[in-house]
Formats: C-alpha cells, sequence, structure tokens
C-alpha cells in the first residue's frame, strides 16, 4: 500500500514544484543523475534533463548542488501519546520526523496507557488527520496492556488501522504467549516488531556489560540479553511460519543469529539505530545520560562494526531511530535514575552522512537506501524518485554544517544524542505524500516562473 | 585540585601531595589541641543519601578539626525524602554558598552531576558502585605509612568485586601507585572485562601467599538470595581470609564494616597483621587533608609571599 493509502496525515495542498538541476539519487529506482524534478499533484510528475523542465505555474527550487532522495522512512519512533505529551505527541513528532527528511513514520504503542484497543488507534489516527506533518501509523501492542500475558484483539485492531504490533520497550518473555502471536498473525496480519532483551539476563544493567561498565561499576546488561531472544523468536517465527522484524540490534551476536536466520528462509527484518550504528559504550564514561543512556544501551567497537556489516550485507534492511523524547527531569539525574531513550529524528540522516558516510565507512548510496527500508517491512510502499511515485523527496545539502540543538529543536525534547555536535549535511526540504512538510527557515527558495 | 569526584582522575603526584598533607595534619592529631583554624569561616556542607558511619563521621570531624561551619544533611528525614531531586537539593545547599560539598549517593555519577550545579568544590564520598576516592586515598597512606612505599608491593583485593566501589577505587590508586593488584573472588562477583583495568583476576585463594597485603571487602548477606554465592559458608570456606590463610608477614585490611565470620575471621580482624583500626585513624587525616588542598592547598602556595593565606599547620612535605 501507497503511504497515504495506509498512513494518516493532514491534508494540505499539493505541491508543485521543479527541483532544477538537483542531483537525484535513488539506488532501489536505479537513477543516480542530475535533473529536474518535477512534483506535480502529489506525483513525481517527471525527471527531465537538467533545466529542461516546464515551469509554468509552479515553484521552482534552484537544487544545483543539492541532492534529492526518496525521503526516509522510520518504523521505530516514539511520540507519547496518549499520557506523555509533555515529551512530545503526534503534531511536534512529525515535524521533528518532517525536519529529518522523513516522509512516513510509525508510532509505537507503549504509551500511558498503551495503545491496546481499537479505541485506541481510532483516536490517534483522528489526531494524525488533524496535526501530523508526515504521514503516520500506529502499532497496536502484542499483548494487552504490554503485560505479556494475553494477546489484545489484533484482527479488530488490524481493522480499525493497527499497522502492525508491538510491545516495544517490554519484551515479551514468555514464549508460549510469543508463539500464540506468531500463529493469529496468520488471522489478522500485519507484522510483529520485537524488542529482544531477556530480563533475567539484563537485571538491573545500565549499561552494555563489559570493560567499561566494569570500570564505571554500572551494572551491564549483556550481549546475551538481546541475542538469546532474537535466537529464539527466529526459531518461532520460521516454525510458525510467520513474519518478525526485529527492532534496535545492537549486538553483534544478534547480527550474526538474524543472518542465519535469513539464509534459513526465515521471513524476519531488522532495524539498526543511528546511535547504536555511530557510537559505542566509550561514551558512557562520560556518565552522561542525557545523551548515551537507552536501551538497548550502546555496546562495543566489534558490535558497532557487525552492524555496519549488517547494513552493507542487507542482514539489516532499515535505520531506525527509536525517537525517545524525555524532559530534562527525567535525565538531569544520576545515570542508573535516568530515563532510557534519547531523540533521532533530527539528526538521523546528517548523524550517519557525517559519521559513516564521508568517512567512506558506507556509500552514500547504500545510507539512502537504508533509511527508507523500513516501509517495506510493514506492507508498505518504498518511497521512490521513479516518475509516477507519490511524491516522497528530501532535499539535501550535503556540504553544510550546522550544530545540532543550536537552533532548537521541532521535537518537544532534547534529549538528542547529537546535541552539541557539529554535522556536515542537512536536510532542506521534505516532501511527504506530495506536500512540503518542511522547508528550512534559512533555505531560500527560488523565485516561481 | 578542583573537585574530588574519582580516583581515576587523580594523577600520582596529587595523590601524592594529599598523603603529604594528610601526615602533616597527623603531627597535629597528635597534640592535645587537635584544632586548625585553617578553614575558619568556611562552610561545608556534608549530603548522605546513604547509610554511612566511618566516612559521614570522619567527615564532619575533619571539617570540624579544620575550624568550618558544618551543615550535615541525611536523606532519612530531609525534604529528600519528600521527593526533592538531588538537583533541587544541592541548589537549596548552594544558597547557604558552602566553600565544598562532601556527598554520598546510590548511584554512580552523581558527585560527578553535583559538580556541575554547584560553584563548591565536590567530594565524592561514595557514588553507587562507582567510586570510593576518600577510602583509597586513606589505604593508601595507611600502607605509605607501614611500608614506605607501594612501588612493587603485590595486593590481593578479595570478596565481592562486583557490588563495590571500594574495590574499584583501590584498585586504581594502588596501581597508581606502583603496586600490582590481584582481584579475587567467586567469578559470580567479579565483573566481567575489570582485567582490562591491568590488574590479575583469580578464582581462588591459590596463590596469595605471594601477597605481602590482603584486602578484603564487605560480603553483603543478600548477596545470597540473588544466587552470587550458593551461601555464605560455601563463600566462607572458599574465601574468607583467617589465621591459617594469613601468614604472618602479609598485613591485612578491610574498609569496614566487617562480617565476623564471614569475609574475615574474629582471629584474623584482632590479629597483630590487622591494620583495619589505623585505616579508621588514617581516614580522619586524610580526609582533613582532603578538605585543606581543596579548600586551601591552591590558595596556600598562589598566596605564599604575601602571608595572606591561611595559618599554615604543621610542616606540610
Amino acid at each position: 500500500m501507497s503511504l497515504t493509502d495506509a498512513l494518516d496525515v493532514r491534508s494540505g495542498e499539493d505541491a508543485h514544484l521543479v527541483l532544477q538541476r538537483a542531483t537525484v539519487l535513488d539506488p532501489v529506482a536505479g537513477i543516480d543523475a542530475a535533473h529536474d524534478l518535477v512534483i506535480r499533484d502529489g506525483k513525481i510528475a517527471e525527471l527531465a534533463s537538467p533545466g529542461e523542465a516546464e515551469t509554468d505555474g509552479a515553484e521552482v527550487v534552484e537544487a544545483e548542488g543539492l541532492h534529492a532522495f526518496p525521503a526516509f522512512f522510520d518504523p521505530h519512533v516514539h511520540l507519547r501519546t496518549p499520557g506523555h505529551e509533555h515529551k512530545e505527541d503526534v503534531e511536534t513528532g512529525t515535524r521533528a520526523a518532517a525536519a529529518g527528511g522523513y516522509c512516513g513514520i510509525l508510532a509505537m504503542a507503549n504509551t500511558q496507557p498503551p495503545v491496546s484497543t481499537a479505541a485506541d488507534i481510532t483516536a490517534l489516527r483522528e489526531q494524525a488527520h488533524a496535526g501530523a506533518s508526515v504521514p503516520v501509523g500506529f502499532l497496536a501492542t502484542v499483548t494487552k496492556g504490554m503485560k505479556g500475558e494475553e494477546l489484545t484483539e489484533m484482527v479488530e485492531l488490524r481493522e480499525a488501522g493497527a499497522i502492525g504490533f508491538s510491545d516495544d520497550g517490554l519484551p515479551i518473555t514468555d514464549a508460549g504467549v510469543m508463539r500464540r502471536a506468531l500463529q493469529y498473525q496468520h488471522l489478522c496480519g500485519g507484522n510483529i516488531a520485537l524488542h529482544e532483551e531477556d530480563p533475567a539476563l539484563s537485571g538491573d544493567g545500565a549499561m552494555h556489560e563489559g570493560a567499561v561498565s566494569a570500570a564505571l561499576g554500572l551494572a551491564g546488561v549483556p550481549s546475551v540479553s538481546e541475542s538469546t531472544m532474537v535466537a529464539r523468536d527466529c526459531a518461532l517465527a520460521g516454525y510458525e511460519r510467520a513474519r518478525i522484524h526485529v527492532q534496535h540490534l545492537s549486538a553483534a551476536e544478534s547480527v550474526e543469529v538474524v543472518r542465519a536466520a535469513k539464509a534459513a528462509g526465515v521471513q524476519i527484518s531488522a532495524e539498526a539505530s543511528p546511535h547504536h550504528l555511530c557510537l559505542t559504550d566509550e561514551e558512557v564514561r562520560s556518565l552522561d545520560p542525557q545523551r548515551f543512556k537507552m536501551n538497548p544501551p550502546l555496546r562495543e567497537e566489534r558490535d558497532r562494526q557487525a552492524l555496519i556489516e549488517g547494513l552493507r550485507d542487507g542482514t539489516i534492511e532499515c535505520i531506525a531511530t527509536d525517537h525517545a523524547p524525555h524532559q530534562p527531569e527525567e535525565k538531569d539525574v544520576p545515570f542508573e535514575q535516568a530515563a532510557m531513550g534519547v531523540t533521532g529524528l533530527e539528526t538521523a540522516f546528517a548523524a550517519l552522512h557525517t559519521e559513516l558516510v564521508r568517512p567512506g565507512v558506507i556509500d552514500l548510496a547504500l545510507l539512502v537506501e537504508r533509511m527508507s527500508g523500513g516501509a517495506e517491512p510493514f506492507d508498505l510502499e518504498r518511497p521512490s524518485l521513479a516518475p509516477g511515485s507519490e511524491a516522497n523527496v528530501v532535499l539535501c545539502d550535503l556540504g553544510a554544517e550546522w550544530t545540532v540543538g543550536e537552533d532548537g529543536y521541532e521535537s518537544r525534547s532534547a534529549n538528542s544524542w547529537c546535541a552539541g555536535k557539529t554535522l556536515t549535511g542537512r536536510v532542506l526540504m521534505t516532501v511527504a505524500a506530495g506536500q512540503v512538510a518542511f522547508r528550512l527557515r534559512s533555505f531560500s527558495l527560488g523565485v516561481a516562473a | 585540585m578542583k573537585h574530588l569526584l574519582s580516583i581515576e582522575q587523580l594523577p600520582r603526584e596529587e595523590i601524592e601531595a594529599i598523603l603529604d598533607r594528610a601526615e602533616s595534619f597527623a603531627e597535629v592529631a597528635r597534640r592535645d589541641i587537635k584544632k586548625v583554624p585553617a578553614l575558619k569561616g568556611r562552610t561545608i556542607a556534608s549530603l548522605f543519601y546513604e547509610s554511612s558511619t566511618r566516612t559521614s563521621s570522619s567527615f564532619d570531624l575533619a571539617a570540624k578539626r579544620l575550624s568550618a561551619d558544618l551543615v550535615s544533611v541525611k536523606a532519612a528525614g530531609s525534604s529528600v525524602e519528600k521527593g526533592e531531586s538531588l538537583k533541587d537539593t544541592v541548589a537549596t545547599l548552594s544558597a547557604y554558598d558552602p566553600a565544598a560539598i562532601v556527598i554520598r549517593h546510590p548511584y554512580a555519577g552523581a558527585a560527578q552531576m553535583v559538580a556541575g550545579w554547584t560553584e563548591a568544590a565536590v567530594v565524592n564520598a561514595g557514588d553507587g558502585k562507582h567510586e570510593h576516592p576518600s577510602q583509597a586515598l586513606l589505604d593508601v597512606y595507611t600502607l605509605r605509612r607501614r611500608l614506605g612505599s607501594l612501588d612493587g608491593v603485590r595486593i590481593w583485593i578479595v570478596g565481592d568485586v562486583l557490588h563495590s566501589r571500594v574495590a574499584r577505587s583501590n584498585l586504581i590508586a594502588f596501581q597508581r601507585m606502583g603496586a600490582e593488584v590481584t582481584l579475587c573472588g567467586p567469578p559470580t562477583l567479579i565483573p566481567r572485562g575489570i582485567e582490562e583495568l591491568g590488574c590479575e583476576v583469580s578464582y581462588t585463594l591459590d596463590g596469595v601467599e605471594e601477597a605481602e597485603v590482603v584486602y578484603a571487602l564487605r560480603m553483603q548477606k543478600e548477596r545470597m538470595s540473588e544466587s552470587f554465592v550458593p551461601s555464605l559458608r560455601e563463600y566462607a570456606a572458599g574465601f574468607q581470609i583467617d589465621t591459617r590463610r594469613l601468614s604472618p608477614h602479609q598485613l591485612l585490611m578491610h574498609p569496614g564494616p566487617v562480617n565476623r565470620g564471614v569475609e574475615l575471621s574474629g582471629e584474623a580482624i584482632d590479629s597483630p597483621q590487622s591494620l583495619i583500626t589505623e585505616q579508621v585513624a588514617a581516614g580522619l587525616v586524610v580526609r582533613m587533608a582532603i578538605l585543606y588542598e581543596l579548600l586551601a592547598g591552591g590558595e596556600a602556595s598562589a598566596n605564599q609571599g604575601e602571608g595572606a593565606g591561611p595559618t599554615p599547620i604543621g610542616t606540610p612535605a
């Protein structure tokens, strides 16, 4: 399904834009050249030769030296509503997404109360219709109240529009419950996104278990806390011929397990977050929970390298931010007491461009492909720049330097893991579902012809 | 030195400066009048979020011996119990304009955070399972007095390393002073990866006879229920330091309070090799030295020749 058919967004005017002389890159569609990219009636109308597109009635953007990519898709965002609107809501969260170049996001269900009934889904979809800057889809919990005991009414939830299911924030520890959910998926459809962690192994852990946790005296979360659960669920999904999406992979062992399961034919997809791809547990030596406390925790260099290798060989098909807003009072406390999670929507592309593409660790094309790889695992059309596709376009200046947080955030929360960093590469404009969802204030547009 | 937050951040020269200063206070402690006017008119606030006997009483007494005004806040019975955040409590205390805040907190990094919120010098009196720098300094002081130098000295730290801030601070301090450290305990109580700090790890007491110093850690009773050890009995059988395992040339240390009959036998505690009461005595003079170095040390040298600094006490080395 296209993003606009499946997801919800505020209705607005279709843009009529010509991105003149943009460097257009869509590796999946096989596009990598300078074009005039024409957006009209909600679609990519045309990729014309540079300077040749008809500009009558269109807003013309002089985009020479700028890059146009398929806009990004994030399957893992915490919008915090209902219950924690002081951290984020549909409006602020989707504005942050638009500013980060996203044309679609999926919101997690671990709200207060959790999104467990059709009425919850309906209410959220109405909010999205009223105020979402980019199309947003909602997941429902797998188990009632995220207690891990009884399944939600998954059929009714799907009928109400739940895109899929997740108890994200908590693992489903009971293998029997997990198995029933996978069996039931054959009836209700919808992917099941899994937060993989064995609480018996995580214990009171506040960071990755290793030399740094030993030195700091912080209880550690061992990598096997994640990988053993990933292995369990790969086995169950294989046995039930069901489909799972593994969230925020962090450990080298987990990447191995997913790779092996894919090779064995298990229907499994996986995501990694920008912070796990860019940082290691060495950062925690600062004991700064604002930027470096999250679950799963930042792990070691070997884990980071394994995640990068997973991105390269397709074991990990998408990058997901796990955007997790928190207010200062939840973060301005000692590390062990602080809330887990960091924001990421507004910085994901720039951070990965700065940390991985510019140093030559991965290609720009691979990053672009993985940034929108999160749609397909949830049966959504991957954003594309092929003419005729729904217009989901991000325009970036890959040379622009900016300091994160200097001009504030679109998100209601400021707990960005990139806070204070200078990044290279900036989103100038986002077109989502045919509408202009974001333009950088300082980015002046060309004059309409 | 602006704060004392960890041993990790303290170079050997600064450790030695504090120990040298402590030597001079030890001389004062032998006088009839044990009080000096060094910090007269300065305020020291102590903020204890965990129960403590030795550390809190010796910091309090150290402040008084230096003639400072002292405000002591214990979490129990204070606004902390009413849910006040650490940041707000520190803001409240800071309104008294203290020269130093001494803080004990159940979580790692608390002292470091406080240092970011106040103008006062901050002394970490224990933060979670992270560090306990004043304990490490008094232990190094005690050993230096007894042995002259720690260079090449072999020290075994025995017991529940996983849950011990003392183990972490002492490991670093002993190494920095030139000692070779072995951490010993059951594998469930040795943190994974600790050997990357450059120490040896042993899961049995085999070889402890090579050590000049045996430093036993407190074994908390609740560790059994969490499956770290099957029973205190089995723990004691494997790791208790008794007079049979301790040979006459070895020194015995413990941060206190001791569980008699668990990590140490009664005989070992009372043996002539035990430095435990010396450690407590050292606690006072070392904590005086810490407060002095933080609040007057820099000034004294900066104002040399003007005679404006606080009256020097004793004869600092």
